[in-house]
């Protein structure tokens, strides 16, 4: 069975800078990879191009077996109308550092948006699925709350149920606690070790090395564009061949 | 050391609270009384100056052609502020694509008809028939389907609401391209990665949290309107100004019809800010 993400020889640029410098990386199924590196290394846009949030300028994204914006015509790949990459999206759940809950709609309305309007399912059928999320995030008491009223970590936990409730196959979160003040972190990696244990595809890019070694089946470390080095978390944790990685370890522990 | 000296307040507040006073602001209250005596003045020099003619202004206060008036009035200002924001929304979104072509378009356009006094525009739009005598509906630069005569097309009333529309447009674009530019970039980010289709992103997710900005703008726009529309009496048109000059022409009280008018202008703009305020709180629905 192939990956659930492939990522071969991925570049970006913004203008004169050059992010990401040719990326390869594979996440298994069911599998969670955690992704270390330095502020600038690319890591959040790496994150951004699997759900075609960023567009890659050369190289190829697969999520599922399936190419990922683009199709491809002999050696090349032409972009996929946008109602496609729409589509595409509605099977991979991103989490954002900063919750970006829509302010104007109460918590159920945030977690029922994209269930009725992107898949249009029966609201019969999304009513009940925004509950049974709300409960395994814990906020069944909050579903009719704006999201202004809540602490970070709950905003937090209502933006993973929102993402959960496309039911995707894959997902994606960009350093879901650091926004959140230090005592709140706990409860929101506690909802992604839940999900983790239920065997979710995830990559998570953070700073928290502790739950790195305690939920990754990998640990990728990026640095100036380029994954540095990947393996298992003891390996890369503890005994990291690089020496940057080394070095960025000796600074966050 | 210090130390004794700073326990001692703090035993003495152990016993008894200690009470606040607040200051006495002296000049405040002098002002205060100034500005109640110059109000006193105005009141009595509108209610004792027989000038003014009181029993005159209740007389045409509510005069049908007054109440049509102010109803002309009021469908102008209608037409001009829901006409002017839907092509103003059109105009924004069209600034803000990346097509080039279509951004500098509406900025051309905005340009324009910001640029060139409204009642010149109105002089232009009533006099269209100078430049175009006939207008024709058809294939553009092929076969012709309907002909009309442009003054049968653009009477006086259409003339002024296009002229007040398309005045109001330039402006409308810019308040909502303010709101749509207010509302943070992760909410249009976060509506992309939830797959909403792109309509349903800016009428659900962009546009109801833009109204904030854009409601108070919009607000003052509509009751500049309001008064803006007195323009329109230079194309003869019986809204309120006009028909309230057309009055004192005829009997000579021109105080008394000047505040009829002032008085309903009054009365308009504070039922539209009473209005706006609950628009704004339904807007504000989950902040603060």
């Amino acid at each position: 069975m192939s990956a659930m993400v492939e990522l071969r020889g991925v570049h970006k640029s913004f203008g004169p800078l050059h992010v990401l410098r040719g990326v390869d990386l594979d996440v298994p199924r069911g599998q969670v990879l955690v992704v270390l590196g330095p502020s600038g290394s690319g890591k959040s846009t790496l994150l951004r191009t699997i759900n075609h949030l960023e567009k890659v300028d050369r190289g190829s994204v697969r999520v599922d077996g399936r190419l990922l914006g683009y199709r491809q015509v002999g050696e090349r790949l032409h972009e996929l109308p946008e109602r496609e990459v729409l589509r595409q999206r509605t099977q991979i759940g991103f989490v954002f550092q900063s919750f970006n809950l829509f302010p104007h709609l109460t918590v159920r309305q945030n977690l029922m948006e994209a269930p009725l309007s992107a898949q249009r399912r029966p609201r019969a059928e999304v009513e009940p699925l925004a509950e049974r999320l709300l409960a395994r995030v814990g906020l069944a008491d909050k579903a009719d709350a704006y999201p202004r009223t809540l602490s970070g970590g709950q905003q937090q936990r209502v933006a993973i149920a929102r993402a959960l409730a496309l039911e995707p196959k894959l997902l994606l979160f960009d350093e879901p606690t650091s926004a959140l003040d230090p005592e709140l972190v706990g409860e929101v990696l506690d909802v992604i070790k839940g999900l983790a244990r239920a065997g979710t595809t995830m990559i998570v890019v953070t700073h928290e090395i502790g739950f790195a070694r305690e939920v990754a089946d990998a640990v990728a470390f990026m640095d100036a564009g380029r994954v540095v080095e990947l393996g298992p978390p003891a390996q890369i944790l503890d005994a990291p061949a690089h020496e940057r990685t080394r070095a960025f370890l000796a600074k966050v522990l | 050391m210090t130390l004794p000296e700073v326990e001692a307040p703090a035993r003495q507040e152990a016993r008894r609270p200690l009470e606040v006073v607040t200051a006495r602001h002296p000049l405040r209250w002098l002002a205060a009384a100034g500005v109640l005596v110059v109000l006193a003045m105005a009141a009595s020099a509108l209610i004792t100056n027989p000038a003014w003619e009181w029993e005159v202004v209740g007389q045409y206060l509510f005069a049908p052609s007054v109440v049509r008036s102010v109803l002309l009035t009021l469908e102008l200002t209608a037409l001009g502020i829901g006409l002017g924001f839907a092509l103003g929304t059109v105009l924004a979104l069209m600034r803000l694509s990346p097509n080039r072509l279509l951004s500098s378009v509406a900025f051309g356009y905005v340009w324009l008809f910001r640029s060139v006094p409204l009642i010149l525009q109105l002089l232009f739009w009533y006099n269209l028939a100078l430049l175009y005598p006939r207008l024709s509906v058809g294939v553009p630069f092929g076969p012709e389907f309907f002909d009309f005569g442009t003054m049968d097309l653009v009477g006086p009333l259409t003339a002024a609401v296009l002229g007040l529309a398309l005045h109001q447009a330039a402006y409308a674009a810019e308040i909502v391209r303010g709101g749509l530019l207010s509302v943070d970039a992760g909410q249009r980010e976060a509506a992309a990665a939830l797959g909403l289709p792109p309509g349903r992103r800016l009428l659900r997710i962009i546009l109801p949290q833009a109204m904030r900005t854009i409601v108070p703008n919009a607000g003052n726009e509509i009751i500049g309107l309001v008064k803006g529309t007195s323009v329109v009496y230079i194309m003869a048109l019986p809204e309120l100004f006009y028909q309230v000059q057309v009055i004192y022409n005829r009997n000579g009280r021109v105080m008394a019809l000047l505040l009829v008018a002032a008085l309903w202008y009054l009365a308009l703009t504070t039922v539209l800010s009473i209005a706006q305020h609950y628009v704004e709180r339904h807007y504000g629905k989950g902040r603060a």
